[in-house]
């Protein structure tokens, strides 16, 4: 426990220290808030969908929960680079432990992410259920496990960065504009609603908004059923990789 | 005989960095293992300390096959590294901290030993700064005060006093030193100071080109080439002419045209 915790730690400290990675990665999710939340929200109203900020904003706190748990975990590679890794990877400790805390580190940095822009929803007019609020954090809890384990995967994999980009552009993004986080699903064509049941992200979408807004596309045990079994097969492929790491 | 390496080969690719390798290390002693750039040290040392797989061959680390059974082999050895391997956002503390952790060393006792050994290295003033604004000597002697923390049974020190003053050089190998002594604590180490290897060295061997090319201690290595310093002892058995690293990609490709060519 003492080593998870330490990694834990470790993972808070260097995002508490790097003021300027908090900064950047806020803005992308304000970008979208205020680009779609304004741009659309007209549109969106007119075609009588309702509010489109209460749709839009459970979509980015999951695009902001994605986004930096990746990012997190493919720190892997600057770890790699800068040497640390070579510190954790000869000590006498089981790797999954390593994976663990940084995959644990890793993700509760990007749910304090994901509340700052909970947070920032609120007063641009983002309503929703405060009682069912412990489901939302738990859906945003899963993201982050999942995609920063993948992340740390990744990472753990490739060696530079040119690589993580092509994941990141060729995978993660289609991954996240195909999810529903964006527009609803029910009005989309039946091929995006075909293909949204094999893209993992639209479960974690459909369950925070579902919890905090009550509108379920699928609904909350599939969800739950469908990210607790992805996150823990990525965590035992990814335990799995990391611990044959050379350096 | 604590570190036992039998034929011991590693292959990236095509390139073989260490050729058939066999020696082997006395429990409590100070060994050093030299050679020119590029030889196969830093090699061989990771794949000791379980951070490269062989390709061939055996070794075993106090008593036990790192191949095999790593976390019982890590469990035997601290390590500094050649390269950087710090934590450049943690403070000097948290570094050494993390360390303590890793290795199980009790929370009671980690404090007290991390000042100790930061006091030693001059750090303990800067403790609570990130490593990010360290100088290269400063944070070199983070790294050695880091391997030492945890009193390992065999301790591998890839170029430790690289970059360091001839004071601070004396300083930390007469510790290393009593440490040897009082613990028996195993060293093995490399160096490209070839007085320090000729001071410090009960044993040496010469790594050339991924072969091991002599072995003995400085007195027999300069009888047998009948020189009166190692440097001058190495030189000869080594030859004059400076290592090309290993070929560049582009360096290989250019190969392969004037092989084409003619
Ligand atoms: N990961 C790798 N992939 C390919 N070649 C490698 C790799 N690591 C080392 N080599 C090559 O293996 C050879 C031995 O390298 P090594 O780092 O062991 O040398 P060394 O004896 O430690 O040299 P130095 O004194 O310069 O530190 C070099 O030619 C190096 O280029
Ligand atoms: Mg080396």
């Amino acid at each position: 426990m003492r080593i998870i915790y330490i990694l834990w730690l470790r993972q808070l400290k260097r995002y508490a220290r790097s003021k300027a990675r908090i900064v950047g990665s806020l803005c992308h999710p304000l970008l979208f808030l205020v680009a779609l939340g304004f741009g659309m929200g007209d549109i969106y109203e007119r075609a009588g969908e309702g509010d489109y900020i209460i749709f839009l904003s459970p979509g980015i706190i999951a695009m902001t929960t994605v986004f930096s748990s990746i990012f997190t975990g493919v720190d892997v590679i600057w770890d790699r680079k800068f040497g640390f890794l070579k510190e954790t990877l000869v000590a006498p400790v089981s790797r999954l432990k390593i994976m663990l805390g940084r995959t644990l580190g890793g993700a509760t940095t990007a749910m304090i992410q994901a509340l700052i822009v909970l947070g920032i929803t609120i007063p641009l007019g983002f309503e929703f259920n405060w009682l069912m609020l412990p489901f939302g954090l738990l859906f945003m809890l899963l993201i982050a496990i999942l995609f920063t384990a993948l992340g740390t995967t990744i990472g753990s994999v490739i060696k530079d960065l040119q690589a993580f980009h092509l994941i990141m552009n060729f995978v993660v993004m289609p991954m996240f504009f195909l999810s529903g986080a964006l527009f609803p699903v029910n009005g989309s064509s039946d091929i995006f609603r075909y293909i949204l049941h094999f893209n993992p992200l639209a479960y974690g979408v459909d369950g925070v908004r579902g919890s905090l807004t009550g509108d379920f596309y699928f609904n909350m045990p599939l969800n739950l059923t469908v990210l607790v079994i992805l996150t823990s097969i990525i965590l035992f492929i990814g335990s799995c990789i990391f611990s044959r790491i050379e350096a | 005989m604590i570190i036992r390496i039998t034929n011991l080969s590693k292959k990236f690719n095509d390139f073989t960095a260490v050729d058939d390798i066999s020696f082997s290390v006395e429990k409590g002693s100070i060994f050093a293992f030299l050679g020119p750039n590029g030889a196969g040290k830093t090699t061989t040392i990771k794949i000791l300390t379980t951070l490269l797989r062989p390709s061939s061959g055996k070794i075993s680390l106090d008593g036990c096959d790192p191949v095999k059974n790593a976390k019982r082999a890590r469990r035997s050895f601290g390590i500094v590294f050649q390269d950087p391997s710090l934590d450049d956002e943690l403070t000097a503390f948290e570094n050494m901290e993390l360390h303590g952790v890793l290795y199980g060393i009790p929370k009671k006792i980690l404090g007290e030993n991390i000042r100790e050994l930061l006091e030693f290295v001059e750090l303990w003033g800067r403790h609570k700064e990130q490593v990010k604004n360290f100088s290269g000597g400063m944070k070199r002697r983070l790294e050695i005060a880091r391997g030492l923390l945890h009193h390992p049974r065999i301790l591998f020190l890839d170029e430790p006093t690289l970059g360091l003053d001839p004071q601070t050089r004396y300083h930390i190998w007469s510790y290393i030193k009593n440490m040897n002594q009082k613990e028996q604590t195993t060293v093995f180490f490399t160096t490209h100071n070839l007085d320090e290897a000729e001071r410090m060295a009960e044993k040496i061997a010469i790594i050339d080109e991924g072969k091991i090319i002599t072995q003995g201690s400085p007195q027999q290595l300069k009888e047998a080439t009948k020189m009166g310093s190692l440097e001058e002892a190495f030189i000869k058995l080594t030859g004059h002419h400076i290592r090309e690293q290993s070929p560049s990609h582009s360096d290989k490709m250019r190969r392969q045209h004037q092989l084409l060519k003619h």
